[in-house]
C-alpha cells in the first residue's frame, strides 16, 4: 500500500436520469466508528450492479442501508440521502416497513421461515400486504416459476421449507422476495453458501431478473461479478478503516481497464 | 537424538495418561456422590409412601383419627384437588406475565428498562419462598381477612414468573437472527415478526419453561403455610382455605398418628412422581424438538 500512489475515486456510473437509486453522501456508522465513508453513486434501473471488495470494506453495510435494515442494528447511524425514484428513503414520514416492500432482500445464508411450509414461505409477504388467502396461490406459483423452483416443488408445496436443499432454499428465498413484486432486489452474497451447480443456477436467475428488477448484489467472488453484473462498484477500507468506493463503472471496464491503482491491485490479486 | 526425544516424550506421555485417569476418576466419583442423595430420597420416599397408596387414598378426604381406635385412614383427595386448583390458577397468572416479559427482554433487549427488569427477575428468582409467602399474607390475607387458595396461587405465581421469563428469553434468543431479518426484509412490522415467526419457532422451549416452573411451584410449602392455611374438607372454593399436597405432607408429619405419618409419605410420593414425570416429559419434548 505504501508504494501505491493515492488516487482519486473513479466513478463512471450512468447519469441520474437512468438511475433507480441515487446515493448522495451516504455515510454509515456503528456507534462512533464510520463503516462506510461518504458515498455518492447512482444505481441504474433494471441493471445488475455488483459491489465487490475485500472483507471489512463495508459492502454489506452499504447494501443494508438501501432497505434501511442497517438501522436495526443497535448503535447504527446514517447520514446523507438515498433517493429511490427521486424520493429520499431516509426522509421524514417514510416508513421503513413500507420501503422494504419496494426494496426486497436476499441474504447470504438461505433463511426460510423454519416453521412454515414451502408455499407459506412464498406467500408470507402477500399475507403481510393483506392479499386474500385464495388469491395467493397464483402469485406463489408465479414467484416460484420466476425463481426457477416451481418444477422441483410443485408436488410438495405443503412440505416444510427445511426439506429443501441449500440451493433450493435460496431460490425459495428469492421467490419469497419476488412475490411481493419489489422494484429493487438487494442480494448479500446470495451464492456464497452454495455449491457450484446451485451457484450457477442462481447466477442465471439473477441475469434473468434484471429484465424486470433493479438488482444490487454484494459478492466476494470477482468472477461472479464479471459474469453477471452490468456495473461493478469496488469498495475497500481506507486508512481509517472505513469502507469507501474507489471505483465504479461498467463491469467490463472495471475488470479490463481499471482507472484506479487500488482497483487494479485488487482484481489482479495483489491484495484483498 | 530422535530416541532421546521419544523417550522423554514417552515418560511425560505416561504421566499424562495417569493424570488423565486420576482426573476422570475424580469426576466420576464426584458425580456418584452427588447422585447419592437423589437415589436415597427417591428410594426412601417410594418405600415409605407406597404403603399409603390405595384407592381410598386418592378418592377420600381426611377422616378423624382417635387415639386407641383402629380406623380407616381416609385419603388426600382434598389436597390433590387443592394443589391442582392452586397451581392451576398460579399457572394462569404467571404464564402470560412471564412469557410477555420474556418476549420483551429478548426482542427489545436494549435500553435501561430491559437491564432493570432482568436484574429484578434475577433477584426475584433467588427470593426465599417464605418471604414471598409472608408478603402475600400481609398484602392479601390480612387485607381480605381471609386465608385463601387464591392468595397461595398469587404467591406461587410470583415464584414462577422469573423462571418463565428467563426461560422464554433464553429460548427466544436461540431463534436465529436471520429469521427476524428475513421477515423484516419482507416489510414485516416487529410485532408481526415476533408473533408469527419467532414465537412459533420457540413454542416448545417456552412450554418447557412453563412446565418446569409449574413443577417447582407444586412442591412449594412455605408460601402456602401462611396463605392457604389448610383444610380437612374437600373444597373447590379458591377464595377460602384449601389443602395442598406439600402442606398436607408437612402437617401430617407433625401428627402423632402413624396413619397420618404414612399419608404424609404418600403425599410426598405423589409430589416426587409429579416432579419426576414433568422432567421426563420435558426431556421427551425437547428431544423431539432437537431431532
Amino acid at each position: 500500500m505504501a508504494t501505491t500512489p493515492p488516487t482519486a475515486p473513479a466513478i463512471r456510473m450512468p447519469p441520474t436520469s437512468e438511475a433507480h437509486l441515487v446515493l448522495e453522501g451516504l455515510t454509515l456508522r456503528y456507534g462512533a466508528r464510520i463503516a462506510v465513508a461518504p458515498t455518492t453513486l447512482t444505481i441504474p434501473r433494471h441493471r445488475v450492479t455488483a459491489i465487490i471488495g475485500p472483507s471489512g470494506a463495508g459492502k454489506s453495510t452499504l447494501l443494508r442501508a438501501l432497505n434501511r435494515l442497517h438501522e436495526t442494528v443497535p448503535g447504527a447511524g446514517v447520514d446523507g440521502r438515498v433517493l429511490l425514484d427521486g424520493e429520499d428513503i431516509y426522509g421524514l414520514g417514510v416508513d421503513p416497513i413500507l420501503l422494504r416492500r419496494r426494496v426486497g432482500m436476499v441474504f447470504q445464508q438461505p433463511n426460510p421461515l423454519l416453521t412454515r411450509s414451502i408455499a407459506e414461505n412464498v406467500s408470507i409477504g402477500l399475507e403481510l400486504v393483506g392479499m386474500p388467502r385464495r388469491e395467493r396461490a397464483a402469485t406463489v406459483e408465479w414467484a416460484l416459476r420466476r425463481a426457477a423452483l416451481w418444477d422441483e416443488v410443485r408436488d410438495r408445496l405443503d412440505h416444510p421449507a427445511t426439506s429443501l436443499s441449500g440451493g433450493q432454499q435460496q431460490r425459495l428465498c428469492i421467490a419469497r422476495t419476488l412475490a411481493v413484486r419489489p422494484e429493487v432486489i438487494l442480494m448479500d452474497e446470495p451464492a456464497s453458501a452454495l455449491d457450484p451447480i446451485a451457484t450457477s443456477r442462481i447466477e442465471d436467475l439473477i441475469r434473468e431478473l434484471a429484465s424486470e428488477f433493479t438488482v444490487v448484489i454484494v459478492t466476494h467472488n470477482m468472477q461472479q461479478a464479471a459474469r453477471i453484473a452490468d456495473y461493478t462498484v469496488f469498495m475497500t477500507p481506507n486508512e481509517d478503516g472505513a469502507g469507501e468506493v474507489v471505483e465504479a463503472g461498467p463491469t467490463e471496464e472495471i475488470f479490463t481497464a481499471p482507472h484506479n491503482q487500488r482497483t487494479e491491485d485488487y482484481i489482479t490479486g495483489r491484495f484483498g | 537424538m530422535f530416541d532421546t526425544v521419544a523417550n522423554a516424550a514417552s515418560v511425560r506421555y505416561r504421566r499424562r495418561v495417569w493424570v488423565n485417569r486420576l482426573m476422570l476418576g475424580l469426576t466420576i466419583g464426584s458425580t456418584a456422590v452427588a447422585l447419592v442423595p437423589l437415589v436415597l430420597i427417591l428410594s426412601y420416599v417410594v418405600r415409605q409412601g407406597v404403603g399409603a397408596l390405595s384407592v381410598g387414598f386418592f378418592t377420600e378426604t381426611f377422616r378423624p383419627v382417635t387415639i386407641g381406635v383402629a380406623g380407616g385412614a381416609g385419603g388426600v383427595l382434598h389436597a390433590i384437588v387443592g394443589s391442582a386448583l392452586i397451581v392451576g390458577a398460579a399457572l394462569l397468572l404467571a404464564t402470560p406475565l412471564g412469557v410477555l416479559a420474556g418476549i420483551y427482554l429478548a426482542e427489545y433487549r436494549s435500553g435501561p428498562a430491559a437491564t432493570v427488569i432482568r436484574f429484578c427477575t434475577d433477584v426475584l428468582s433467588a427470593m426465599p419462598s417464605i418471604v414471598v409467602g409472608v408478603t402475600a399474607y400481609v398484602l392479601i390475607v390480612q387485607r381480605t381477612r381471609q386465608f385463601s387458595g387464591l392468595a397461595g396461587s398469587i404467591a406461587l405465581a410470583v415464584l414462577m414468573v422469573p423462571v418463565i421469563t428467563r426461560t422464554t428469553e433464553e429460548i427466544l434468543q436461540l431463534v436465529p437472527q436471520s429469521m427476524r431479518e428475513a421477515a423484516a426484509a419482507l416489510g414485516a412490522p416487529r410485532w408481526w415478526t415476533t408473533l408469527t415467526v419467532v414465537l412459533p419457532a420457540a413454542l416448545g422451549g417456552i412450554a418447557t419453561g412453563v412446565l418446569l416452573a409449574m413443577a417447582r411451584a407444586a412442591g412449594e410449602t412455605a408460601p402456602l403455610l401462611v396463605t392457604v392455611l389448610g383444610n380437612n374438607q374437600l373444597t373447590f372454593d379458591i377464595f377460602g382455605p384449601m389443602q395442598a399436597l406439600p402442606l398436607l405432607a408437612y402437617r401430617y408429619t407433625e401428627q402423632p398418628f402413624a396413619v397420618l405419618n404414612e399419608q404424609a409419605w404418600g403425599a410426598a410420593l405423589i409430589l416426587v412422581v409429579l416432579v419426576l414425570g414433568t422432567n421426563i416429559l420435558v426431556r421427551a419434548l425437547t428431544r423431539r424438538r432437537a431431532g
